[in-house]
């Protein structure tokens, strides 16, 4: 997709874009705003594609160059769509001690993906997270977005079965 | 909102409280909403409806109480009751024991230690107060600091009260804040700006979390005096975007403070105006540093630059900036209202006044705590701890994150204060405290650590980007039985080099872990580079070696 440089518009019809077009504006399209835009861009579309880069490039008047450095910098954006489920277990250091990589590796072997991947039908994504500062409950695992603290892992890979299984059964 | 308009919403808002007989309070910070406190309040709120006692019974939801691996806690006042582990089956129990017997099944132990032994400065509405409504921190003399030093001190004034107070930046490293107000409010320029660092990256550590989702304006407070200080006009609160609630919270916190005319422009009626708004990280670890912390506020990566220039003479955009961490502000507003010389009789001669901790790991009581400087360790683990589990040995605390270091059993009986932390090979860092038992290995430990800082690092300078990387590969050929005694030769050397010639404080104390557990648990490594064995049963090395056997 080619960017009108001096009036830019959104990549697609998509009510949402509205949404990236108000961070911006909030921020005066100062390049500044690039994160907070990015932000805005992830939590609509769920991940950053190279057309959203390209437009809010072209809108901030940021090099392309800038915003994938920016995009690839932070670990929290994606430039890849995430599964229908995302499980993230945390891998703080209190998380650590009281054994979340057994709960990684059992994951991983259960589901044929490591950490950070998806599986091939995109119901799963496994991510693993730096810390998510629940520390008093470790380990913590959140399935899509809801802490779950003091967690075993029978119980994690029971309730993975339950987003994956529920899909052979070919009952959505 | 003037002085005496304050004191009149405070007052109305302490007599509303005191109009009800009984005071339920249901924890909604993050720890309790994981298990579903949100849902426990709806339930409190609807027996107490529903049994007519709508009119003397209060139910709210408040901060972080402290005990985060009991929760969901709710405590009822008075008696002053703490029951743990609710459900919203024992909501109906809870309701109709009001003014009766206490449902002691669910009791928590209010004398226990773990509250007992607690100084609270920093978390004293924690718990007590709607973190969501600013009438209930203006109930608790919120703002009648900010208020004070508008009306009756000079800036200059406020920097000396901080200067005595000795309070020390909470951030990790303890470089003394009043020093740097001092610098800020000298620094020549018509723009300034007031940074709040809540970019908590350390694993193991929550206590910003828990200060900024339970008491949101205390922060906001204690910026605004920061800012009337130095003579800034606009502030930013960089907090990490794995904190949806805290950024939630703040949002809401800095829209009533503006309605109420504590924020924004012409605060109070006087001339001194100060904006604020929230800047969301994006999960780099780097960005704790003020530099990267500035070029990621900018929009750009966080990458640190070198200092000088720091940021209090060139910060944000070039302007004399004052950075400090979400603890050192909080500190702030109990500082004015109470005195520096109040402040400075707490604590230890050159550590003063009390220290967040979030205790986690292999201890008996997890959660959030708050001590005065000066306490031992062995008192944090053994007495507010409760020691250690399924009566397991202990063998070291982790403090300060990947920065910091491993402190053994022969420490413990020393107090907590920045330089004897420093002298045994750790540092304070922001207050994580993570205890270990004789099921971690020593050797596992530093390698999950130098995991972290090869991943964090930025990439900018050579030393940390490289030699993070090489140390770990080292690490994990001796965690694998591999290692020789020439590579931990080459480890000790690395260590050396990274921290002397790394660019930011990231590398500069990456090597900290391995050094620290080199000095105390040389014994591990060395029985994983000679005897092929790993003693905790961590390692690979230790499931080949008993196939051998």
């Amino acid at each position: 997709m080619l960017v009108d440089f001096a009036n830019p518009s959104p990549p697609s019809e998509d009510r949402r874009w509205r949404l990236v077009e108000a961070t911006m504006r909030r921020h005066g399209r100062q390049s500044h705003a690039l994160i907070e835009s990015l932000h805005t861009v992830q939590e609509s579309f769920g991940y950053l594609d190279l057309d959203a880069l390209r437009y809010v490039a072209a809108a901030l008047r940021v090099p392309l160059s800038q915003i994938y450095g920016v995009a690839t910098f932070y670990h929290f954006f994606s430039l890849k769509p995430q599964g229908e489920h995302t499980c993230v277990v945390c891998l703080g250091t209190a998380c650590y001690i009281k054994g979340a990589a057994n709960i990684v590796a059992a994951i991983e072997q259960a589901e044929h993906i490591k950490a950070g991947e998806t599986t091939a039908d995109g119901q799963l994504s496994l991510l693993s997270a730096r810390c998510l500062g629940s520390c008093g409950l470790a380990p913590a695992v959140v399935f899509d977005g809801e802490v779950a603290g003091k967690v075993g892992v029978p119980e994690v890979l029971e309730r993975i079965r339950g987003w994956t299984r529920h899909d052979v059964g070919g009952t959505r | 909102m003037t002085l005496e308009e304050l004191a009149r919403v405070a007052a109305s808002e302490q007599e509303a409280q005191a109009r009800f007989q009984h005071r339920v309070h249901v924890c909604v910070a993050a720890g309790c909403l994981s298990s579903h406190s949100d849902q426990l309040k709806d339930a409190l709120e609807a027996e107490v409806k529903q049994s007519g006692s709508g009119k003397t019974c209060l139910v709210k939801g408040v901060g972080c109480m402290g005990p985060c691996a009991a929760g969901p806690l709710v405590a009822v006042t008075p008696p002053g009751l703490l029951y743990q582990g609710v459900t919203p089956q024992d909501v109906a129990e809870i309701i109709h024991s009001l003014g009766r017997q206490p449902v002691s099944r669910l009791s928590y132990p209010t004398d226990a230690p773990f509250l007992r032994r607690q100084h609270k400065v920093v978390l004293e509405n924690s718990g007590e107060i709607d973190p969501e409504h600013i009438e209930e921190y203006l109930a608790a003399d919120g703002y009648s600091a900010l208020l004070k030093c508008l009306t009756s001190l000079t800036p200059l004034e406020v920097t000396e009260h901080i200067v005595h107070s000795g309070l020390r930046g909470r951030g990790g490293a303890g470089f003394p804040t009043g020093l740097k107000w001092t610098t800020v409010a000298k620094a020549n320029s018509d723009r300034k700006y007031v940074i709040c660092n809540a970019d908590e990256g350390d694993p193991g550590a929550f206590m910003d979390r828990s200060v900024l989702e339970s008491d949101p304006h205390r922060i906001l407070e204690g910026m605004a005096i920061g800012a009337y200080a130095v003579g800034a006009d606009e502030g930013f609160i960089y907090v990490r975007a794995e904190y949806p609630l805290a950024v939630k919270r703040l949002r809401t916190a800095i829209r009533q403070a503006e309605r109420q005319h504590l924020l924004g422009k012409n605060i109070a009626e006087t001339t001194f105006s100060f904006h604020v708004d929230v800047r969301l990280g994006a999960g780099a670890f780097v960005c704790g540093e003020e530099t990267a912390l500035i070029a990621s506020i900018e929009g750009k990566r966080g990458t640190p630059r070198p200092r000088p220039p720091f940021p209090a003479q060139e910060g944000l955009w070039e302007s004399p900036t004052l950075i400090n961490n979400v603890e050192t502000f909080a500190n702030i507003p109990a500082i004015i209202r109470n005195g520096g010389d109040w402040y400075a009789s707490i604590g230890t001669e050159k550590s003063k006044g009390t220290k967040v901790f979030a205790l986690a790991g292999r201890v008996h009581n997890t959660g959030l705590i708050e001590v005065p400087m000066g306490i031992t360790l062995r008192e944090i683990i053994y007495d507010i701890g409760g020691g250690i589990p399924e009566g397991r040995r202990f063998k070291a605390v982790q403090t300060g994150g990947p920065s910091g270091g491993c402190i053994p059993e022969q420490h413990l009986s020393m107090p907590v204060d920045y330089e004897s932390l420093m002298q045994v090979g750790s540092i304070m860092g922001s207050g994580g405290m993570i205890v270990m038992d004789e099921t971690s290995c020593m050797v596992d430990v530093a390698r999950y650590f130098m995991e972290f800082c090869m991943t964090e690092s930025c990439g900018k300078c050579i030393p940390c980007r490289v030699g993070t990387v090489h140390m770990y590969d080292l690490l994990t050929k001796i965690a694998d039985g591999t290692g020789t005694d020439a590579d931990l030769a080459l480890l000790e050397e690395l260590c050396g080099l990274v921290r002397d010639t790394s660019l930011c404080g990231l590398g500069q104390t990456a090597p900290n872990p391995v050094v620290s557990t080199l000095r105390y648990f040389r014994a591990e490594y060395l029985a994983h580079i000679r005897d092929k064995t790993c003693p905790a049963g961590v390692c690979s090395i230790a499931k080949t070696s008993e196939v051998q056997v």
